[in-house]
Formats: structure tokens, C-alpha cells, sequence
């Protein structure tokens, strides 16, 4: 592992007991981070991206059958932890997370910017004018006015309950963010205006940031490399330049070919039938019922090709 | 398009002949303004919000248009009032030359089945406990179809249109048996069975993947082509418009500010408002994460109160102080058929 590397992520296992069956959500991920770096994890609804981020912070739902696989953050295997640990030394300390739709996450009856401070008092043992101080210059670097500091989140718009929650996941000052999609719900300025704001913060501040989001043209806002993620497993990674230049996996290329653009004239096209059930996954390529390209050799587990630092899970890529 | 016209001319009879010699007009707003009034304490007066203030324009047969706006800008409540949910504080609608505020009760269960209704979130749409079947007999059995075999007739047709098939898989199944883009197409179905005019898409795209989102579009254009239907999407997402629509409506504060062909407006767009929305809007591109982008300072204004003038100006770079501040633009003409209301263009 280069020294660089923040965040290796290895054979990593996410699977639920549910009464049809094991539903396996996360199937051995692999993937590496670098430190200030943003990697995106692009993939569609029911595909495991947001039990990946869950797997990565373990915050799990009861009815988890496996959890497996190695988690290695500076170096250190976080996978040994036991949960009082993972909650004390990695959570929030090192790794947090911005949820999906920011008005759920944030507490109805307390004031934001009491809950921005929450973390610092518990995991930085401040005291309250300490943490409220904290709070107010997380404010600052997300764009928030300090007078928000005493407003409740329904009084706030969705643009600035999404920067609030942000403020929420920087206030320990983390190595690493996993952003949820962090700005589905928004309005096409406010989006942008995060992202703005996610920038800023990765050159000021030196962070790191996983993305996970359905929506492809604007995760090449933040996007150093990307991993798109089918049916449990990750199928492609490789440098943002080179993958929107050219997709390499089947499924990445007609992802691409399905978002529609605002400049040029290319007429978008759509991926026929459905994702396999996680219950009960194909054993070969999970994408061969779909895929155009497909052989009688996609039958058996396809190769994880690699070339160049881009990986590729395919048999049209090994020469 | 010779074809569309004529088909246009010969469902619109004399009445309501559009300007610069278009076909015929469908559905005319005219000066509409929909005011929801606030109430302190459950009563007293304390002001309006206004949702849509002062819109006009016409659609005429088989066209498609869009309605592009941030959430706030009035345009969901636009497109209620177009299907007779809320009544007009002011203004009129025009539907084939008769006014829907003169409609009344089976005058009005005429017009609705004239207009059909793509709702945002097709789960949401769709009642849980009711079959596919019976989803798609209801609104047969409530607009005095009476005929059975022909209502099976209709949601077999609409089914096999929406490319549900074999229908016969699908008739016994509930809604949440089906994934997003089919409860999607059982809504275009549901808002294809009476025949309408008029189809009114409520962002039908929005809560979709990627990879599903094309899919629905093309259906519905597809749908919009085979039947000459006149089409009004609602969107947020600009990206989308120019596989679907001719014209394009920017909305604004509860005002349209911008009404062009949709080429025109990504080749020449006018207003400082769509400007912005342009460059925040962006394609698969990895240098994009290498640059800002610039983006008006602020938020949308409140209804209740909006900013004098120009509802833009105070998030404008352009404003020119003592004009937009003070008197509302009207639309100037920068192009052909392409209308923007902004004093810049004076």
C-alpha cells in the first residue's frame, strides 16, 4: 500500500437476513483512496452504494448477517476494532458522513447550532462555548451566517440544512467524508452551490471525500476517480478523466450513454430490463442478462482486469 | 410538421387562430394569478403568498411544451390550476374557448378527462391496495364507461401503448410488485385511458434512475406523436427539455421570465436568471471539478413579499439601479419567438 493511500478497502462484505432470503447488498468491495482525494461511487437505486457507505462507517440495522472483509484507514485495520472502539477512534474521529436528505437528519427541536457542537463535546471532550465556537466556525467554512447558530433546521432552506449537515460531519475535523447523495433533493443552483462549497473544502482544509450518488453528471463536479457500483459489486474504477472519456465496463458505458446533456447533440439511450435480485445473484457477470456484448464465457465469474490503475470486471478487457 | 397542423385545424374549428399564423390554440392562460392567502391565528388577514403572478401563454394542439423553474417558483401551482385543483385569484384559463371558471360539475368531469395527469412520485400516485386492473378500470367507471368488456379493451390498449407487456402479467400485480419505471408507466397509462388532449407531466422523471429516466421520456414523446397530444412538462432539470419540448417557459418567482425555442435558449440564453441555471446545469465532464462555478448570490425571494421590480434584481450582476428596481420589466423581443422580461434588452 502506497503512503498516500487513506482508505483501502478490501473484499468488503455487507449482507442482510430478510424472510426471502440473504440479501447481499455489499459483495466483496474492493477499492483505494488517496488522501485529498474524491472518489465517486456511482451506481442506481437498489444497487448497495448506501450500504457501502454504512459498511464503512458500521452503522449497521440489526438484521445484519455478514460483515466482513478489511477496512485499513492510515494504515490501520479498523475491521479489528470492536464497536466502543469503532465509535471512539474512527467515527466522526476520523470518518463521518453527510446522510441523504439533510431535514431528517437534522433534530427537529434542537437549535443547529447546538447540534453542530454536539460532536466536539462528545468526541473532543470541549466544553459547550468551546464546541458553540467550533460550531460557528464550521459555519464560516460551509458558507452558513452565524446567526443560524440559534435557528432550528425548519426554518432553514434545503441548500442550508444540506450545509449544516456538512458543518456536522467537519466539526472533528475527519480525514475522510462519505457524502450520501449529498444534494439529490436540491434545486439545480443550490447544487451547484454546494458543490462549490465541497471544493473549497477539499483545497483548504485537505479532505477526503467518497460520493455516492445515482446522478452522473454532477458527481464529475467532485469526481479524482470513480467506482461504479452494480449489484453489490463495484464493476469499474479509474481516474475521473479517463473514465468520462471512456467507459470501459459495459455497464459504465451505456450509464453514460443514458444521461442526458444540456451542450452537444448526442441523443441519449437506455439500458433495457432490470437489476438482478441481491437474494439470489446470477453466478457469473451480474450484468451479462443486460449487457449487448455478452458471451457464453460471461456465464462464469468474470476476471477483475487491471490496466493502467483502472480495474475493469469484464472478459472483454482481458487480452 | 404539415401533418400536425393539419390535424390541429381540423380539431379547433374557427375559434381562438394563434398569431404569426401557428395552429390553432388549445389551452390559453391569460394574465393568471393564483394567491394563497396567510392567516394569522387561523384568522385575520396577513397577506398573500404569491405563487403565480401575472402569467400568460398559450399552447396550441399537439405541442409540447416545458415549464423550467426551481422548487418555489410557482410552477407546481401553474400546473394546478391548469387541472382545475385550485381556481385562479385572478385571470382566466381558456380551454378550447370556454373558461374553466365556468365550469361546473359534469362540464368539469369533461374537461378532466380531457386533461391527463403524469404525477412526480409514481409510487405515491398509485393507491397500494388496489390492482393494477382495478387502478386503471376506476377513472373508465367513474367518466360513465359502462361497458366492461370495453373498459378491458382500453386498459389492454393503454398497457400494450405503455409497452406493459404481457398485459396479462402485469393486471393482477399491486404496485409495489413493480419497479420504478414500471409504476411510472402505469401512470401514463391511467393518464392515457380517456383519450385526453392534454397531458400535464409533473417532473416524471425526477424520483427515476439514470439509466430509466430516457426510457420514460421517449415513451411519453413517443405517446405525444402517435396521438397528437399537446404536452405541458414541469422540470427542474434543463438537461432533459430538449429531448421533449419545442418551447420552453423559465420560471422565476411566480413569473415567467424567459419564453424561447429550447435551442435558442441553450445557444443565446437572455435572462441573467437562466443564464445562471445554464451554467450551474452540468454534462459528464472531469474538469469540471477542477473550477467553481458561478452561481447568483442569494436565494429565491419570498412570495409573500417579493422584491419590488424585477423579481431577480437582487441577485442580479446586471441590475441597473433606479429601473429594475422599481418597475417590472415587460417582455422584449430579442430574437424571433424568443421573449425575455428584462430591462437589459431595452
Amino acid at each position: 500500500m502506497p503512503e498516500t493511500t487513506l482508505l483501502h478497502v478490501e473484499d468488503l462484505k455487507l449482507y442482510f437476513r430478510t424472510g426471502k432470503g440473504t440479501v447481499r447488498a455489499v459483495d466483496s468491495v474492493n477499492f483505494d483512496l488517496e488522501s485529498n482525494h474524491a472518489v465517486v461511487v456511482l451506481g442506481e437505486s437498489g444497487c448497495g452504494k448506501t450500504s457501502l457507505a454504512k459498511a464503512l462507517l458500521r452503522l449497521l440495522p440489526r438484521n445484519v448477517e455478514t460483515y466482513a472483509g478489511k477496512i485499513y484507514l492510515n494504515g490501520t485495520d479498523v475491521m479489528g476494532f470492536n464497536d466502543d472502539e469503532y465509535r471512539r477512534q474512527v467515527r466522526w474521529r476520523k470518518m463521518s458522513m453527510v446522510p441523504q436528505a439533510a431535514m431528517n437528519a437534522l433534530n427537529p427541536v434542537l437549535k443547529v447550532g447546538d447540534q453542530v457542537a454536539e460532536p466536539s463535546i462528545i468526541h473532543g471532550a470541549m466544553r459547550k462555548e468551546e464546541a458553540m465556537e467550533q460550531a460557528s466556525k464550521m459555519f464560516q467554512h460551509v458558507g452558513v451566517p452565524q446567526d443560524f447558530l440559534h435557528r432550528y433546521a425548519f426554518e432553514l432552506s434545503g441548500g442550508m440544512r444540506q450545509r449544516v449537515a456538512i458543518a456536522m460531519a467537519l466539526v472533528t475535523w475527519p480525514d475522510l467524508i462519505v457524502l450520501d447523495e449529498p444534494t439529490s433533493a436540491l434545486d439545480v443552483l443550490t447544487q451547484a452551490n454546494i458543490f462549490n462549497v465541497l471544493k473549497g473544502l477539499k483545497g483548504e482544509l485537505g479532505l477526503s471525500f467518497i460520493l455516492i450518488t445515482h446522478d452522473i453528471a454532477t458527481s464529475s463536479e467532485l469526481a479524482d476517480s470513480v467506482a461504479v457500483m452494480y449489484a453489490g459489486q463495484i464493476v469499474e474504477t479509474g481516474d475521473a478523466h479517463r473514465f468520462f472519456a471512456e467507459p470501459l465496463h459495459p455497464y459504465s458505458r451505456k450509464l453514460m450513454d443514458s444521461v442526458p446533456r444540456l451542450r452537444g447533440t448526442q441523443e441519449p439511450d437506455f439500458i433495457v430490463g432490470q437489476p438482478p435480485s441481491l437474494i439470489n445473484p446470477p453466478t457469473g457477470c451480474r450484468f451479462a442478462a443486460r449487457c449487448p456484448q455478452s458471451f457464453s464465457r460471461c456465464k462464469e465469474e468474470p476476471p477483475t482486469v487491471k490496466h493502467d490503475g483502472r480495474t475493469v470486471k469484464c472478459w472483454l478487457h482481458r487480452k | 410538421m404539415t401533418m400536425l397542423t393539419e390535424t390541429a385545424q381540423t380539431k379547433a374549428g374557427a375559434e381562438g387562430n394563434g398569431s404569426k399564423g401557428r395552429d390553432n390554440v388549445l389551452l390559453s392562460v391569460q394574465d393568471l394569478r393564483v394567491w394563497f392567502e396567510l392567516r394569522r391565528f387561523g384568522f385575520g388577514h396577513a397577506g398573500y403568498v404569491r405563487a403565480v403572478d401575472g402569467v400568460t401563454f398559450d399552447l396550441h394542439y399537439s405541442e409540447t411544451i416545458a415549464i423550467v423553474g426551481e422548487s418555489g417558483c410557482g410552477k407546481s401551482s401553474l400546473m394546478k390550476t391548469i387541472l382545475a385543483l385550485h381556481r385562479p385569484t385572478k385571470g382566466d384559463i381558456l380551454f378550447e374557448g370556454q373558461s374553466l371558471n365556468e365550469l361546473r360539475g359534469r362540464e368539469m368531469q369533461t374537461y378532466r378527462a380531457q386533461v391527463g395527469y403524469v404525477q412526480q412520485d409514481p409510487y405515491g400516485a398509485l393507491a397500494p391496495f388496489m390492482s393494477i386492473q382495478r387502478i386503471l378500470e376506476e377513472p373508465q367507471i367513474i367518466n360513465g364507461i359502462r361497458s366492461k368488456p370495453e373498459r378491458d379493451a382500453r386498459l389492454r390498449r393503454a398497457l400494450e401503448e405503455v409497452k406493459m407487456s404481457p398485459v396479462d402479467d402485469f393486471l393482477p400485480k399491486f404496485p409495489h410488485m413493480l419497479s420504478g419505471g414500471q409504476q411510472q408507466r402505469v401512470v401514463i397509462a391511467r393518464a392515457m385511458l380517456l383519450d385526453p388532449k392534454l397531458i400535464v407531466a409533473d417532473e416524471p422523471v425526477s424520483m427515476l434512475d439514470a439509466s430509466v429516466r430516457v426510457e420514460i421520456l421517449k415513451l411519453l414523446r413517443g405517446l405525444q406523436e402517435a396521438h397528437d397530444l399537446a404536452v405541458i412538462y414541469i422540470t427542474h432539470d434543463l438537461s432533459t427539455v430538449r429531448y421533449f419540448s419545442e418551447r420552453v417557459f423559465v420560471m422565476y418567482a411566480g413569473k415567467i421570465v424567459e419564453n424561447s425555442r429550447i435551442n435558442d435558449l441553450i445557444r443565446n440564453p437572455s435572462h441573467p436568471y437562466t443564464v445562471a441555471l445554464l451554467a450551474a446545469t452540468s454534462d459528464p465532464d472531469a474538469d469540471n471539478a477542477r473550477r467553481f462555478r458561478d452561481v447568483p448570490p442569494g436565494e429565491p425571494p419570498s412570495l409573500v413579499n417579493p422584491p419590488r421590480g424585477c423579481h431577480f434584481h437582487p441577485r442580479c450582476a446586471r441590475m441597473i439601479a433606479g429601473l429594475c428596481d422599481v418597475e417590472e420589466p415587460p417582455y422584449f423581443e430579442t430574437e424571433p419567438e424568443h421573449l425575455v422580461a428584462c430591462w437589459v434588452y431595452k
